[in-house]
């Protein structure tokens, strides 16, 4: 040290600064990253201790807002919805964006076409496929008045005004929406297999059903882990199209978390209640995200 | 003091010291090549010159200043890298005027020298390209004129043409060694090629296991290494090594070998070096070309000593016919003239230049004699 | 004749895949079937229970009625304010977080510290926690920046928000650059900035294409942040299309639901079939760490 400091005696300030420049640089993303993410995680994480109901307040009542947010009805309503919708959403998506992408996988014609149409709703906002799918399924004008209109008289189909079928027309919007983008994923996978493992399988004699069952399928795995993150978090997350498709209804027949936090905190005043179904969610998110982002960074280094 | 002095330098990276005390130093004009096995050391001492890395401990200097915390932009070096790095964006003279822009250097000046450096390389009609349009070895030329035309102290060369093909490769070290005699410049030039290091160098350092093996010119290291790493990593093929013992043959010391057919044979040392080692075990080290047929030896030698041994394999390679022998347990391989007739499982005789002869211990796998 | 045989069962194959991949496209395009066809017809066609059908008088009107006159919320202004607001709200959001993010991924790459992929770790994880987490603190903080319901304010909320997947975006993509770029630079004398403007810069054309679409495409669509943070004259183009669908009085104009639906989803379709390629390659890169 003490040699270079002799043999530069420039080795000053300015040297200093211009080492440091990269973390210079960095500093403004970590101090937001800091302040905006895991600050507003703690300050929520605190609020959810409180008694804030339209506006924060610190009065401190341990966990009392999570023992009223399990017995409030509507809270229990948004959880067997997010697991209903959670578990059809993903496998749904999963199994159609699968048979999508081997479909598109045979060397057909006009891939590039059928590609596009399958992904585009990707680019659309739930809120625009929200509003295509509510008067799509509106019994009074859409899919039921269409069907009667053409002599089937007695036709039925009126899920979107059915509290107990209600939740099933999010899943529909939801997969129209998504699945074209699991499609691209898996087709990103089956691309990137082996093609002579593929010749060497069918001199094996495989079939085509075997060589997918026994030889595609299960190297596919990265793409099913990365595709279950995705939706699960989106899952989760899921408001928009909610708000755009029921508003919830009918009734609270509809209700996910996202929307129970957003009504509890701005709508109803209670704020503690809506922070700690915020924090919950976040707990879900995490145990599902945390183990894969360390993976992923851990295989890297 | 030379004119680069690497004295008592050091390299870890937390607790993995991948870089032992090191001592070099050269004098300008010299053509230095460290050389050496993937992860012996040589990349990361020649970035400690470069000042791409830290240096831990110890001491850089080029002509007297020490380098220590000077960034590399301020040790007037330059340094051709095996991937050429050169910039996607810019075209060729951009390539090769960045540097001296960014020393603030007119323009010019900036341009009278990119003329003379392209000049030299016969690379003038490229100058508008971008690296993308060009072959590998116009990619190489362009590599070495961006280094050129900064006119620095110490040129460092990281395996410039390992990404080359075979006959490319020896054109262009044919025309590197060729611009050191003309420039006269002091280089440092990394390769894990050991023909590459013995025809460029002035003097050649070979690494293993992060410590400087062997310092030297490259008749000294493929005459005599230092060591039983040295001897088998340098010349191709590499040098025979096989066991032996040293016995006492009328007063002057001899090697005893087991050949394949469970005889033994004895061949006397060309000097009494290890006299008073009568009964030690040995490695005895001779290279490919110090054992010949008859009519092949060296006929200015005065050590030359035939052994008939049983012949395992003959591998023909035009200009020469390479034979084996079992000796000592290990497979021995001679240089033959093309044209002597001699087959597999014949016995055959084997003639030793003992003047070439090296030997090592076993245990130390130093060179002993 | 085995031969014969063999062929036809491969056509029958060939059938069976071609229809299946044809109804899939008829799945995905009938609700854009009805979105256009239905914006472009008189209300009457529609509560007729004509929805499937083309129109029997074609009509611009509902476009020009959810462009210029329709009621959003409480005044008939149509869509176009909010059209504009979403426009000045993303330009500037897209424009801040890809470059911050670009020189984030410079550093996490080129200029590596110990520490760094904890810290990439950290604001990664900050692109998927649920928003609602961080609502209530941002509405106050909004509010003491004097940013409350204001454009300004969501371009700075998706500005933040924004800058965890450019930074994955250009850090993935630098990893790949090769260092030893870099270090002829140095060497050359360029310093941090100018190695990064001159060097990386000028080759980061694809991966900023690929950073600017999805980052357009989220702030465009974002309705939550929209929804939270805005008054009735900062509203994005997410917001008053729901507002528009949702209002309660008066008779329900499809017809100008589905132009405004159509309107606000124009940009992101134009982005994707203009640049499909990099907007698949951003979805992928944006789920996938690579």
């Amino acid at each position: 040290m003490s040699i270079s400091e002799a043999a530069n005696p420039r080795g000053s300030v300015v040297d200093r600064l211009r080492d440091a420049l990269p973390k210079i640089v960095l500093s403004p993303t970590v101090a937001i990253v800091a302040i905006f993410v895991y600050g507003f995680i703690l300050f929520t994480l605190y609020l959810s201790f409180t008694d804030s109901r339209i506006l924060p307040t610190f009065g401190w009542v341990g966990w009392k807002n999570y023992e009223n947010l399990f017995r409030i009805r509507a809270w229990d309503t948004a959880v067997t919805n997010l697991v209903i919708f959670g578990v059809l959403y993903i496998v749904i998506c999963c199994a159609l964006g699968l048979l999508l992408a081997i479909l598109l996988d045979q060397r057909i014609r006009a891939e590039g076409f059928i590609r596009t149409v399958y992904l585009y709703p990707m680019a659309l906002s739930f809120i625009v496929t929200g509003v295509a799918w509510k008067w799509f399924l509106d019994p009074g004008i859409g899919v039921e008045a269409v069907v009667r209109g053409w002599g089937w008289t007695t036709f039925e189909f009126n899920w979107i005004k059915d509290s107990d079928m209600a939740i099933y027309t999010i899943v529909i919007a939801a997969v129209w929406q998504t699945s074209g983008f699991v499609m691209a994923m898996f087709l990103a996978g089956l691309r990137g297999i082996d093609s002579e493992m593929m010749k060497a399988a069918q001199i094996d004699g495989a079939s085509t059903f075997a060589l997918y069952r026994r030889i595609v399928i299960p190297q596919l795995r990265p793409a099913f882990m990365s595709a279950f993150v995705v939706l699960a978090h989106m899952a989760i997350k899921s408001y928009d199209l909610v708000i755009a498709l029921t508003g919830g209804g009918p009734g609270t027949a509809t209700e996910l978390p996202a929307t129970f936090m957003y009504s509890y905190t701005f709508t109803r005043n209670q704020m503690g209640i809506g922070a700690a179904s915020a924090v919950i969610m976040l707990m879900t998110i995490a145990a599902i995200i945390v183990p894969y982002l360390w993976s992923e960074l851990r295989e890297k280094k | 003091m030379g004119f680069l002095d690497i004295k008592q330098a050091t390299k870890s990276y937390g607790a993995v010291q991948v870089l032992h005390e090191t001592d070099i130093s050269i004098e300008e004009g010299e053509f230095l090549v460290l050389v050496g096995p993937s992860g012996c050391g040589k990349s990361t001492l020649l970035n400690m010159i470069a000042g791409l890395e830290d240096i831990t401990s110890g001491e850089i200097a080029i002509r007297d200043r020490s380098m220590n915390g000077v960034k590399p932009a301020d040790r007037n070096i330059a340094m051709v890298f095996q991937s050429y790095a050169l910039y996607p964006n810019m075209t060729v003279s951009g390539n090769i005027s960045f540097g001296m822009e960014m020393h603030g250097i007119e323009k010019s000046e900036r341009e009278k020298r990119i003329a003379q450096v392209s000049d030299l390389l016969q690379i003038k009609h490229l100058l508008d390209r971008k690296p993308g349009q060009l072959s590998g070895g116009q990619r190489q030329r362009v590599a070495m004129g961006r280094a050129l035309v900064r006119e620095p102290d110490v040129f460092l060369f990281d395996e410039p043409l390992s990404n080359l093909d075979a006959k490319l490769r020896v054109d262009m070290r044919t025309e590197i060694k060729k611009l050191h005699q003309k420039l006269g410049t002091t280089i440092v030039y990394v390769t894990h090629d050991q023909i590459e290091a013995l025809t460029l160098s002035t003097r050649i350092a070979v690494m293993f296991g992060g410590y400087v093996q062997q310092l030297g010119t490259p008749k000294e290291i493929y005459d005599n290494p230092a060591n039983m790493f040295v001897a088998g990593f340098m010349g191709s093929p590499s040098m025979n090594l096989f066991p032996a013992k040293v016995v006492s043959e009328n007063g002057q010391p001899a090697a005893e070998v087991s050949l394949a057919d469970g005889t033994k044979a004895s061949i006397p040392f060309a000097t009494d070096k290890l006299a008073s080692d009568v009964g030690r075990d040995i490695i005895l080290g001779i290279r490919p070309e110090a054992i010949t047929d008859r009519d092949g030896a060296d006929r200015n030698s005065q050590a030359v000593h035939i052994v008939d041994a049983p012949v395992e394999v003959t591998e023909p390679a035009g200009s020469d016919t390479f034979v084996v022998s079992q000796i000592g347990g290990k497979d021995v391989t001679g240089r033959f003239r093309a044209d002597v007739a001699v087959n597999a499982g014949e016995t055959f005789p084997f003639a030793f230049n003992m003047e070439k002869a090296v030997a090592f211990d076993p245990q130390s796998e130093n060179r002993i004699a | 004749m085995a031969s014969a045989n063999a062929k036809s069962s491969f056509n029958l194959a060939r059938f069976v895949l071609y229809t299946l991949l044809a109804v899939f496209c008829i799945y995905y395009l009938l609700p854009l079937y009805v979105m256009v066809v239905n914006s472009l017809k008189p209300l009457s066609e529609i509560t007729a229970g004509g929805m499937m059908a083309l129109p029997q008088e074609w009509t611009f009107a509902p476009w020009l009625s959810a462009w210029s006159s329709a009621q959003v919320g409480v005044e008939a202004t149509g869509l176009r304010p909010y059209f504009l607001n979403s426009i000045i709200m993303v330009v500037p959001a897209v424009a801040l977080s890809t470059m911050v993010g670009a020189l984030n991924g410079y550093v996490l790459t080129k200029w590596t510290f110990p520490g760094a992929t904890i810290l990439f770790g950290l604001l990664l994880f900050g692109c998927f926690i649920p928003f609602q987490m961080v609502l209530i603190p941002m509405a106050r903080m909004l509010g003491l920046m004097g940013l409350a319901g204001s454009v300004p304010g969501l371009i700075f909320v998706h500005f933040v928000y924004g800058i965890g997947f450019s930074t994955l975006y250009f850090r993935n993509y630098y990893a790949a650059f090769p260092t030893e770029l870099v270090r002829a630079a140095q060497i050359d004398g360029a310093g941090f900035f100018r190695i990064f403007w001159r060097i990386l810069l000028p080759s980061s054309g694809p991966i900023a294409v690929v950073c600017i679409i999805w980052q357009f495409t989220n702030i465009w669509n974002d309705f939550l942040f929209g929804a939270s943070f805005s008054d009735f004259d900062s509203q994005p183009m997410t917001v008053a299309l729901n507002n528009l669908v949702q209002s309660s009085t008066g008779v329900k104009e499809y017809n100008v639901h589905f132009a405004g639906a159509i309107m606000a989803a124009l940009p992101t379709l134009f982005v994707y079939i203009v640049a499909g390629r990099y907007f698949v390659r951003g979805l992928m890169a944006g789920s996938v760490k690579g």
